[in-house]
């Protein structure tokens, strides 16, 4: 598919999403509470939206990952969050 | 259209699934072992559970005239507990021989942690020993790329596992590459809201191909839409794909993987 049959397969609901993600943030702004390694995690994502580079999934999907290469002691949840604990503090 | 399910925990779903993916042309459906959503409390109920996978479901599934097939293991998220993961293993060999089961899974990590990796050993050796296919839960969101890091590298270091007998489930932009480059086949799960859409899922086939790759709902007792598989169908549809590739990735695909076990039998002729 060329780039105009895309746009028109997909830009209203991109538009809706990137519109979801900017009410979301507004949401937060608006709320009180402490900071939290997750909305972090998050603005650090968004960075990799602005590039011009190829494969931003891939990097924002990394970018939310955890980077460290050895096994933890123990699993002492059975949960993931959707960002890495360890960048907090 | 015709379709497999390779990855769906139908004893979680309803009659009126089964109902609705045979109408939407689901020619098999393959369940691999889960969790329950709570901890199983001894070996009995995972010899229950193995019983419901082998003998109950079939039967269920075969109401609608759907093969049902199954994977066997105890699942990672209940691998912490290293002594009742070896009880377990040591159970499974009793139910090799039964008809409807493909091999070991879905074996794997969760929270990537030091005993789920040991528990992962023990299923891959028993795989390796039972010459048994394998099939492998990737972790979820956070814990996905160092997971799959480290189960390819248990894979890999097993002389006796041949990658195109692995597949590797849950694949997603940053795990994908790893996986096809690896040798091994990777799968793309459908989910709503985590792992993948199917625009993501057909963005991925058209920059690796599909040669090893399917598709999956993953659909269990959490948000999940059994019929994913046919939707993202439609999709390929709407991105210019032809019906002969649609068929190559959600029926043939498959097909060419688990047939790789004897077991595995669909009916409709090529
Ligand atoms: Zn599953």
């Amino acid at each position: 598919m060329n780039r105009q049959q895309l746009l028109d397969l997909y830009y209203l609901e991109a538009r809706s999403k990137l519109i979801d993600v900017a009410a979301f943030l507004d949401r937060l702004d608006r709320a009180d509470g402490p900071a939290d390694f997750r909305l972090t995690a998050f603005q650090e994502a968004l960075r990799e939206l602005q590039s011009n580079a190829p494969s931003r999934a891939e990097r924002v999907l990394t970018a939310l990952s955890d980077p460290t290469s050895e096994p933890i002691p123990a699993a002492t949840t059975k949960a993931a969050c959707g960002a890495w604990p360890g960048k907090a503090g | 259209m015709r379709y497999i399910e390779p990855h769906a925990h139908m004893v979680s779903r309803v009659t009126d699934d089964y109902q609705a993916m045979v109408v939407a042309g689901c020619a098999a459906v393959c369940e691999p072992a889960f969790w329950a959503g709570f901890d199983r409390s001894s070996p009995a109920g995972f010899y229950d559970y193995f019983c419901q996978l082998t003998e109950h479901e079939p039967r269920r599934a075969a109401k609608f005239g759907l093969p049902h097939y199954c994977w066997l293991c105890i699942n990672p998220k209940e691998s912490e507990d290293v002594s009742l993961a070896s009880e377990v293993i040591a159970m499974i060999p009793k139910f090799l021989d039964r008809k409807n089961v493909l091999g070991i899974g879905e074996i794997g990590l969760n929270k990537n942690s030091r005993n789920e990796l040991k528990v992962l050993e023990m299923h891959v050796d028993l795989a390796a020993r039972h010459n048994q296919l394998i099939l492998v839960h990737t972790p979820h969101l956070e814990d996905k790329l160092k997971g799959t890091r480290l189960i390819l590298d248990v894979l890999k270091a097993d002389s006796r596992i041949k990658p195109e007998r692995c597949l590797i489930d849950h694949v997603e932009e940053h795990t994908v590459k790893l996986v096809l480059d690896g040798g091994f086949w990777g799968g793309m799960t459908l989910y709503p809201e985590t792992k993948c859409t199917a625009a993501r899922a057909v963005d991925m086939i058209e920059q690796y191909g599909g040669e090893r790759l399917w598709m999956n709902s993953a659909c269990d007792w959490g948000v999940s839409v059994p019929l994913a598989i046919p939707h993202a169908a439609l999709e390929l549809r709407k991105r210019g794909h032809s019906a002969t590739t649609i068929d190559r990735l959600i029926y043939q695909n498959p097909k060419r993987f688990l047939s790789q076990c004897p077991n595995f039998k669909v009916l409709e002729a090529d």
